[in-house]
C-alpha cells in the first residue's frame, strides 16, 4: 500500500481539532488535554468522568483504549487498563462511550489513544468507520511509528480522522521530517525518554524541544509524559500549544476506589476537581516563549 | 501454494516476512532500533566480528556441540535413526548463549555500557548474565514473579553472576510481562542500554539477528551428519516457544526441500482446554512486542495468558519468521501436552542418561509419536536445546516427590 497524500482540508471541512487549536490561538491561551482510560474503573464512572471533563476545563480530551500489554505506559496507566478490562471494557464499549459523550458535546475534540492490536483485531476499516461515526476526531497509536502506520493512517485520514504522530527526545533532526510527513491534527511531543507517569523533564529542555519542532512544522504542539502538577502544566504551555496530563489524573481515580476496587462516592467530583485545578494552571499561564 | 525460489530470503529491508515482523515500537525506541539494525548489518559483513564470534563460540561456549546417535531411543521406537543435537552441553546448559555472545559483541561495538534482558525459564537470563559478567557490563534481567517461583535455581545463578533480577508482578507475571517491562526499561535508558532479546521475536532486526546467531546449530548439523551418515537428514524436530532453537536448526536447511521440518508447540493441558501456549494452533495474527505474528488473544485483541509446564515455552506469541513459514507451509507446526513432555522427560533420562529440559522434552514427545512409523534408514535430528537440571523441582512436584 502506498501512502495517500494528505489533502489539505478547507476551512469548512476542518475538524474539531483544528478549530479548537485555532480558537486557543485567537484567545492566546494554552490548551489543557486530560487523559483517562475508557472504562476505568467501570463503564458508568468512566462516562461520568468523560462527560465532566469539559466542564472542568478540558480543551481537548484523550481517551485511552484499554490494552492488556501497554508497553509504553508506567504502572499507573497499566493499572487503569487492567481495571477497565476487568470491569468489562472492550473496543465496542469504548466507542459507545464516545457516542454517549458526543450526544451532549459537539465541540470538544476527542482523541483515542492506545496500541495497535485491539484496532487491528477490530479490523482497520470497521474501526475507522465506527470511530468516526461515534464522534472520534483523531488517533494516537503508540506502537505504530511512521515505518508501520501505512495500513491505518491513510484509511483514518480518508475518513476525516486526524492521525497524530509522536516526536520524542530521541527524534533527531534527520528523523523529524519522517515523523512530520503525514502527521495531522497536532504533534504529540513526548517530553521524556521513558514511560508515562514516571520522571518529569526539565522545563528548559521541553521549551527547547518545542522550539526546535516549530522550525519544522506549523502544526500545533502538545506535550505529554511526566507532567503532573498545575505548575508544571502551566510552565509547559508557556512554550507548547497544549499540555497532556494523564497519570496524575488517573492516580486520583485510583485514590477514589475502595478495597474491592469499586468507585467510592465522591470519586468523580474529586477527579474533576483535580482536573479543574490543572485547567486553571494551564489557562492562567503566561504565553511567553511562544512563537507569534 | 506457490513455490518460492528460496525460503531464506527474508526479511525485507523493512523487517517484514511477508505480513509478519516489522518494527511496531514507540517512537522513542525507533531511532535506536534503526541503530541496532545498522550496527548488526555492519558486523555481519565484518570478518573481524565473525572471527571474534567464532572465537568465543569455540573457546567459551564449547562449540561445536556433538551430534549424537541415540541408540537406545532408536531401538525403543523401532523406526527412524534418532540423533540429538546436543546444545544442552553448551556453557550455561542451553542454546541461548549462542545468541547472547553474538548480541553482546554487537552491544560493545555500539559502545553500550549496560545490558538488559527478559527471561522466562531463566536460561536466557543466565546466558545474558554470563556474557555480561564475561565482558564486565552491568546487567538487569526482568523475570515474571511466577517464573521466579518455579525457576529458583536459575534466579540464584543470575545473582551469582552479578546480575540484578527484577521481579515483574504485572499481567500474567510470566515471560510476556517480563518483555513488556524490559521494553519499558529500554525506552527509559536508550542512551546507554542494549537489550539482548532472547528469541527470534521483537522489532526488526532482532528476529533475523537472533536467527543468524542461532544458525550455528543447523550449520554444524549439516557438517556433522554428512560426516556421520554421508547424507543430509530427512526430518528435523525442535520445540518452539518464541522459536529461536527451531529457527537455528531449520534455517540452514530451509531450501533443502526434501527435508521435513517439524516444530512442536506447548499444548499445556491440551489445546481443547484453552490452557496452552500454542500460538499457531490456537492464535491469530496480531501485533505485540514490536512485531506482527500469531498471538493468543481474545476477540477484542487483548493478549491472553499462555500456559505451559515449561516456563521457556510459556509465551502467547511466536517469532514472525515462524508465522510466515507456517503460512507458506514450509514447516509443520504440531504440539505436545505437559503430560507428554513429562513422560518424555523421564524416559529420556532413563534410556539415554540425558536429563532434558522440559522445553526439548516437548520435541522428544513428538519424536516418540512419529519415529516408530518411519523406516530404519530415515535420519531424524532433534535439537536437545537445553538440559533439565533447572526443571527437577517442577518435575518432582508433578510426580509427587518432595525435594
Amino acid at each position: 500500500m502506498r501512502a495517500s497524500q494528505a489533502v489539505p482540508l478547507s476551512a469548512a471541512q476542518e475538524g474539531r481539532i483544528a478549530r479548537r487549536f485555532a480558537r486557543l490561538k485567537t484567545a492566546d491561551r494554552g490548551g489543557f488535554v486530560p487523559f483517562i482510560t475508557a472504562g476505568d474503573p467501570d463503564g458508568d464512572t468512566s462516562l461520568a468522568l468523560l462527560k465532566g471533563l469539559t466542564g472542568a476545563g478540558a480543551d481537548l480530551i484523550e481517551l485511552g483504549m484499554p490494552f492488556s500489554d501497554p508497553m509504553a505506559d508506567g504502572p499507573i496507566i497499566q493499572a487503569s487498563s487492567q481495571r477497565a478490562l476487568k470491569a468489562g471494557a472492550r473496543m465496542r464499549r469504548t466507542l459507545a462511550m464516545v457516542e454517549a459523550f458526543r450526544a451532549d458535546d459537539g465541540e470538544t475534540p476527542l482523541i483515542l489513544m492506545g496500541y495497535y492490536n485491539p484496532i487491528f483485531s477490530y479490523g482497520v476499516g470497521a474501526f475507522v468507520a465506527d470511530a468516526r461515526a461515534a464522534g472520534v476526531d483523531g488517533l494516537i497509536v503508540v506502537d505504530l511509528p511512521p515505518e508501520e502506520d501505512e495500513e491505518l493512517r491513510p484509511v483514518a485520514r480518508e475518513a476525516g480522522l486526524d492521525f497524530v504522530r509522536m516526536a520524542t527526545p530521541t527524534t533527531d533532526d534527520k528523523r523529524i521530517a519522517r515523523v512530520l510527513d503525514g502527521a495531522s491534527g497536532f504533534i504529540y511531543y513526548v517530553s521524556i525518554t521513558g514511560i508515562t507517569g514516571t520522571r518529569s523533564a526539565a522545563i528548559a529542555a521541553v521549551t527547547e524541544a518545542v522550539e526546535r519542532l516549530r522550525r519544522h512544522t506549523d502544526l500545533p504542539i502538545a506535550v505529554g509524559f511526566g507532567i503532573k502538577t498545575p505548575e508544571q502544566a502551566a510552565a509547559v504551555v508557556s512554550a507548547a500549544d497544549a499540555v497532556v496530563v494523564g497519570s496524575s489524573l488517573v492516580e486520583k481515580i485510583f485514590a477514589g476506589l475502595d478495597d474491592s476496587g469499586a468507585a467510592r462516592a465522591g470519586l468523580v467530583e474529586a477527579v474533576l476537581g483535580f482536573a479543574g485545578s490543572l485547567a486553571e494552571g494551564v489557562h492562567g499561564a503566561r504565553r511567553g516563549a511562544r512563537a507569534p | 501454494m506457490q513455490e518460492l525460489n528460496t525460503y531464506r530470503g527474508g526479511p525485507d529491508e523493512r523487517g517484514h516476512f511477508d505480513a509478519y515482523g516489522g518494527r511496531y515500537v514507540a517512537e522513542t525506541l525507533m531511532p535506536l532500533v534503526l541503530e541496532v539494525e545498522r550496527a548488526y548489518a555492519q558486523a555481519k559483513d565484518d570478518p573481524a566480528f565473525q572471527e571474534e564470534l567464532a572465537y568465543y563460540l569455540k573457546h567459551y561456549v564449547g562449540r561445536p556441540s556433538p551430534l549424537y546417535f541415540t541408540e537406545r531411543l532408536t531401538e525403543r521406537f523401532g523406526g527412524a535413526r534418532i540423533y540429538f543435537k546436543r546444545d544442552e552441553l553448551n556453557h550455561t546448559g542451553a542454546h541461548k548463549i549462542n545468541n547472547c555472545v553474538g548480541q553482546i559483541l554487537i552491544a560493545r561495538r555500539m559502545g553500550k555500557t549496560r545490558i538488559i534482558a527478559e527471561t522466562g525459564a531463566g536460561q536466557h537470563g543466565v546466558a545474558t548474565a554470563t556474557v555480561a559478567a564475561l565482558f564486565n557490563l552491568p546487567c538487569t534481567v526482568y523475570m515474571g514473579c511466577k517464573d521466579i517461583e518455579r525457576q529458583a535455581p536459575n534466579v540464584f545463578r543470575m545473582k551469582l553472576l552479578g546480575a540484578e533480577v527484577v521481579p515483574v508482578a504485572s499481567g500474567s507475571k510470566t515471560l510476556k510481562d517480563a518483555l513488556n517491562e524490559a521494553l519499558r526499561d529500554w525506552v527509559a535508558n536508550v542512551e546507554d542500554t542494549f537489550y539482548i532479546i532472547g528469541t527470534v521475536a521483537g522489532p526488526h532486526p532482532y528476529p533475523a539477528m537472533v536467527r543468524d546467531f542461532q544458525s550455528v546449530i543447523g550449520n554444524e548439523v549439516r557438517e556433522q551428519i554428512m560426516a556421520l551418515e554421508g547424507r543430509l537428514p530427512d526430518t528435523l524436530v525442535a520445540c518452539i516457544g518464541g522459536g529461536s532453537n527451531a529457527m537455528g536448526l531449520f534455517y540452514p536447511f530451509l531450501d533443502d526441500r526434501q527435508i521435513r521440518m517439524i516444530a512442536v508447540e506447548a499444548a499445556g493441558l491440551g489445546l481443547e482446554t484453552g490452557k496452552h501456549a500454542a500460538s499457531l494452533a490456537g492464535g491469530r495474527p496480531g501485533v505485540l512486542h514490536g512485531n506482527r505474528t500469531y498471538l493468543l488473544q481474545d476477540d477484542d485483541g487483548q493478549i491472553l495468558e499462555a500456559h505451559s509446564i515449561s516456563a521457556g515455552l510459556d509465551y502467547p506469541g511466536i517469532g514472525p519468521e515462524h508465522a510466515w513459514l507456517h503460512d507458506v507451509e514450509r514447516v509443520e507446526y504440531v504440539s505436545a501436552t505437559d503430560q507428554e513432555a513429562l513422560e518424555a522427560f523421564q524416559f529420556c533420562s532413563r534410556l539415554e542418561g540425558i536429563i532434558p529440559a522440559l522445553e526439548p522434552a516437548h520435541a522428544l514427545a513428538h519424536v516418540a509419536k512419529i519415529a516408530g512409523e518411519l523406516p530404519p534408514d530415515h535420519l531424524l535430528v532433534m535439537n536437545m536445546c537445553g538440559r533439565g537440571d533447572k526443571d527437577i523441582y517442577t518435575v518432582a512436584s508433578e510426580v509427587g516427590v518432595e525435594l
